[in-house]
C-alpha cells in the first residue's frame, strides 16, 4: 500500500493554511482531513515506521485497531471543525486548529513513549493559540494557565518514560499497569499522573473548565475534540483494567454535574459535562473487560461528535449574539430555529435517547459495570446519566433557546456553521440508529453487543422522562435555581486565589521583616557614631580622636617601646 | 419597532405549553404502565422494584438540584471574582 504517515495530510493542511488565502485555502483545508481518512483506509496494521535512537527502538508510527479507531475519529472531528470555522479570516486559528488535529493523530499512532511525549507537548503548544485568539484579557491569562498545566503533564510524562526506559530498557508504548517494584512503580505513576492531567481527573480538571469557555467560538470545537480523547486513548492502551480508574471515573462522572447545574456560562456547563462524559469512559477502561473497553472507546467516539455539536450550537449563539451566559439568553428559537433543532439533536445524543449515538455506547459501560458486580458504581453512573440529561440535555437548550424571552433578535449563523452542525447531527443519528455498521464496526476488542432490546430501551426512556419530569416539577414549583451572573469556586481557587494570596502574604511579611531589620541596623550604627561625637564642642568624644595623628603615633610608639622593654627583662628573668 | 409585527412564538402561548405538558405527562404515565406489562430482564436486585428507573431518575434529579442549590451558598462569588 502507498500510505503515508497518518498525520502528514493534516499537517500539509496546516501548511496550506499558512501559505494560501481565499477559496484555494478553503478547499485544501477541507481536503486535508478527507485525504487523511482515505490514507488510513489503505494503511496496513503493524509497525509502519521504526528506527533506533540512542540504543532504544522507536516506533513513531504503529497501526492497530485501537489507534485506527481514534485516527478515523480525529479526521472526522477535524473535518467538521474546519467546516465550522471556514468563515473566519484569522490565519492563526486555521493553522493552530489543523496542526492541533495533526498532533492528536500523531499521538494516537505513536508506538513509543518518546514519540508520544513529542506529540503530547505539541497538543498543548498548538491548541493554546485557539484560546489566545479570543484576544481578551481573560483568554490571555486563562491560556497561560492552560499552557503551564499542559506542559507540566508533558514533563511528568517525560520523567516517567525516562525511568521506565532505564528499568525496562525499552521505550515502546504498551500496557504499563501500576503493579511494579521500586523505581519502575514511580515511573508508572508519573505517567499515570501525566495522562490524568490531560484527562481532567478530579482536582486536575480546572484547566479544562477554565480555558475551553474562554477560547473562540470555533476554537472550542477543536479543543473539545482532541486533548482529552488522546488521554482516554492513552489510558486504554497503557492502563486497561486498573481498578483505581473505576473510582476516579465515577467521581468524574458525578461531581461535575452539580457544578453544571449552577454554572451560568453555557459553554462552561458543557465543559463540566465533558468531564462527566470522560468519567464514563474512564470507568469503562478501569473495568477492563472487552465490552467495557469497547464501550469506553465507542463513547469517546460518540462524545466527540455530540459534544462537538453542542459546543458548535453554543458557539453559534455566542457568534451571533455575543452572549453566552444563561442569564442573558432565552427565546432564541424564534430567530435561530435551525440551530435550536440541531442543538436538541446534540442534547438527545448526549442524554443517550434511543436512536441517538450516546445510547449505543453509554449502555455498554453500564452493562459492563453490572456484569462485573460493581453495584455502587452502576448506581452512581445511573445517577450521572440522569444528571447529564438534566444539565446538558435540558438546561442547555432550555436556557439558550426557550425560557423567558431575552428580547435578543438575531439570525441563523453563517451557512458553513449550519452545515457543520448538520453533518454532526446526522452522524449522531446514523450512529445511534445503525451502530453495527458504523461505530461498532471500528471497535478494537472482540465482543457482540446489541443495545436495542426491550428492557434497555424501556428503562432508559423511563430514566430520561422522569428526569425531565423532575425538571418540569422543579420549575413549576419555582425551586429550580435561576441562572445568575456568578463565578463558582472550584479547585482552581487553590491556585488562582489561595496560592497567590499566601505568596503575597508570606512575601509581604518577609519583605517587611527584612526592611525592619535593615532599619534597626542602620539606627544602631548611627547611634554608635552619635555616642562617640560631642555635638556641642564639635569634636569626637574619644581620647585618641581628640589628638592629631602625629601625637597619637608618638603615644603608640611609647607604648610599644615600653612593652618591648618589659618583654626583654621578662626573658632575662626566665 | 420592527418587533411589533413579529408573530408571537409557539412557546409564548400558555395554552400550547399546557398542551405539551399534558402530552408529556401521558407519556410518563404510559412508561410506568409499560413497566408492568413488559417483562424486563433483571440484572440487579434493585431493578425488581416496580418502575425503579422512573423513581431513580426523578429522585436523583431532585436531589441533584437541591444539593447544587445548597452549594451555591458556599461557592458562589461575583462574576468578576478572579479579575479583581
Amino acid at each position: 500500500m502507498n500510505s503515508v504517515i497518518p498525520f502528514i495530510p493534516l499537517l500539509l493542511g496546516a501548511l496550506a493554511a499558512i501559505l494560501l488565502r481565499g477559496w484555494l485555502r478553503n478547499i485544501l483545508m477541507l481536503a486535508a482531513p478527507i485525504a487523511g481518512a482515505l490514507n488510513l483506509m489503505g494503511i496496513e496494521h503493524g509497525v509502519f515506521w521504526s528506527m533506533e535512537f540512542m540504543g532504544y527502538v522507536l516506533e513513531p508510527v504503529r497501526v492497530d485497531k485501537l489507534s485506527l479507531m481514534f485516527g478515523y475519529l480525529f479526521h472526522l472531528a477535524s473535518f467538521i471543525a474546519v467546516v465550522y470555522a471556514l468563515h473566519i479570516k484569522d490565519t492563526v486559528q486555521h493553522v493552530a486548529g489543523l496542526a492541533y488535529a495533526a498532533s492528536a493523530v500523531g499521538a494516537v499512532f505513536a508506538g513509543d513513549l518518546l514519540t508520544l511525549f513529542v506529540f503530547w507537548e505539541l497538543l498543548a503548544l498548538t491548541s493554546v493559540f485557539l484560546i489566545w485568539a479570543r484576544k481578551t484579557d481573560r483568554a490571555y491569562s486563562s491560556g497561560f494557565r492552560y499552557l503551564i498545566i499542559q506542559v507540566l503533564s508533558g514533563v511528568l510524562l517525560l520523567a516517567g518514560l525516562l525511568i521506565l526506559a532505564q528499568v525496562n530498557n525499552s521505550l515502546l508504548f504498551n500496557q504499563i499497569s501500576l503493579q511494579h517494584e521500586g523505581l519502575a512503580q514511580i515511573g508508572a505513576w508519573l505517567i499515570f499522573l501525566a495522562f490524568g492531567i490531560k484527562c481532567a481527573f478530579p482536582f486536575m480538571h480546572n484547566w479544562l473548565t477554565d480555558a475551553y469557555p474562554e477560547a473562540t467560538p470555533t476554537g472550542t470545537v477543536f479543543l473539545a475534540s482532541f486533548t482529552t480523547k488522546v488521554a482516554v486513548y492513552a489510558f486504554a492502551r497503557g492502563y486497561p483494567g486498573e481498578e483505581i480508574l473505576i473510582w476516579i471515573g465515577v467521581s468524574m462522572a458525578c461531581f461535575p454535574i452539580f457544578f453544571a447545574v449552577i454554572e451560568n456560562d453555557l459553554r462552561r456547563v458543557l465543559a463540566y459535562s465533558l468531564i462527566n462524559q470522560i468519567g464514563f469512559m474512564i470507568v469503562g477502561i478501569g473495568i477492563g473487560t472487552a465490552i467495557a473497553l469497547n464501550g469506553a472507546v465507542a463513547h469517546a467516539f460518540n462524545d466527540v461528535i455530540f459534544k462537538g455539536l453542542l459546543m458548535m450550537s453554543m458557539g453559534a449563539v455566542l457568534h451571533m449574539t455575543g452572549k453566552i451566559n444563561g442569564s442573558e439568553l432565552g427565546g432564541l428559537y424564534k430567530s435561530m430555529p435551525k440551530t435550536t433543532i440541531l442543538c436538541i439533536v446534540g442534547a438527545a445524543s448526549i442524554s443517550a435517547f434511543p436512536l441517538f449515538s450516546g445510547f449505543v455506547s453509554k449502555s455498554m459501560i453500564m452493562a459492563a459495570a453490572v456484569a462485573e458486580g460493581y453495584d455502587v458504581v452502576w448506581l452512581l453512573l445511573l445517577f450521572a446519566a440522569a444528571g447529564v440529561f438534566h444539565h446538558a440535555g435540558v438546561k442547555i437548550p432550555y436556557f439558550a433557546f426557550f425560557a423567558h424571552d431575552s428580547g435578543i433578535r438575531t439570525t441563523e449563523p453563517p451557512k458553513n456553521m449550519l452545515i457543520a452542525m448538520t453533518i454532526a447531527a446526522v452522524t449522531c443519528v446514523v450512529i445511534g440508529t445503525f451502530p453495527a455498521q458504523t461505530v461498532y464496526a471500528l471497535l478494537p476488542w472482540e465482543h457482540d453487543y446489541n443495545p436495542y432490546d426491550m428492557t434497555h430501551v424501556l428503562t432508559q426512556l423511563q430514566l430520561l422522562f422522569f428526569s425531565a419530569l423532575a425538571f418540569v416539577w422543579l420549575n413549576l414549583k419555582n425551586m429550580y435555581p435561576p441562572e445568575l451572573p456568578s463565578t463558582n469556586l472550584d479547585a482552581d481557587w487553590l491556585y488562582r486565589k489561595l496560592a497567590p494570596n499566601v505568596v503575597k502574604r508570606v512575601g509581604g511579611s518577609v519583605y517587611g521583616a527584612y526592611g525592619r531589620f535593615e532599619k534597626s541596623v542602620v539606627t544602631s550604627i548611627k547611634q554608635v557614631i552619635q555616642n562617640s561625637y560631642d555635638a556641642e564642642s564639635g569634636q569626637p568624644k574619644g581620647y585618641f580622636a581628640r589628638l592629631w595623628p602625629i601625637e597619637t603615633m608618638v603615644v603608640w610608639v611609647a607604648v610599644l617601646l615600653s612593652i618591648y622593654l618589659m618583654l626583654y627583662y621578662l626573658h632575662d628573668l626566665l | 419597532m420592527a418587533e411589533q409585527h413579529e408573530p408571537s412564538g409557539f412557546f409564548d402561548k400558555p395554552e400550547n405549553i399546557r398542551k405539551m405538558l399534558k402530552v408529556f405527562y401521558v407519556i410518563c404515565g404510559l412508561l410506568v404502565v409499560a413497566d408492568f406489562i413488559v417483562h424486563r430482564h433483571i440484572y440487579h436486585d434493585w431493578e425488581k422494584i416496580p418502575a425503579f428507573y422512573a423513581i431513580y431518575g426523578f429522585v436523583g434529579c431532585v436531589v441533584l438540584v437541591i444539593i447544587a442549590k445548597e452549594m451555591r451558598k458556599v461557592l458562589m462569588r461575583g462574576e468578576d471574582y478572579y479579575d479583581e
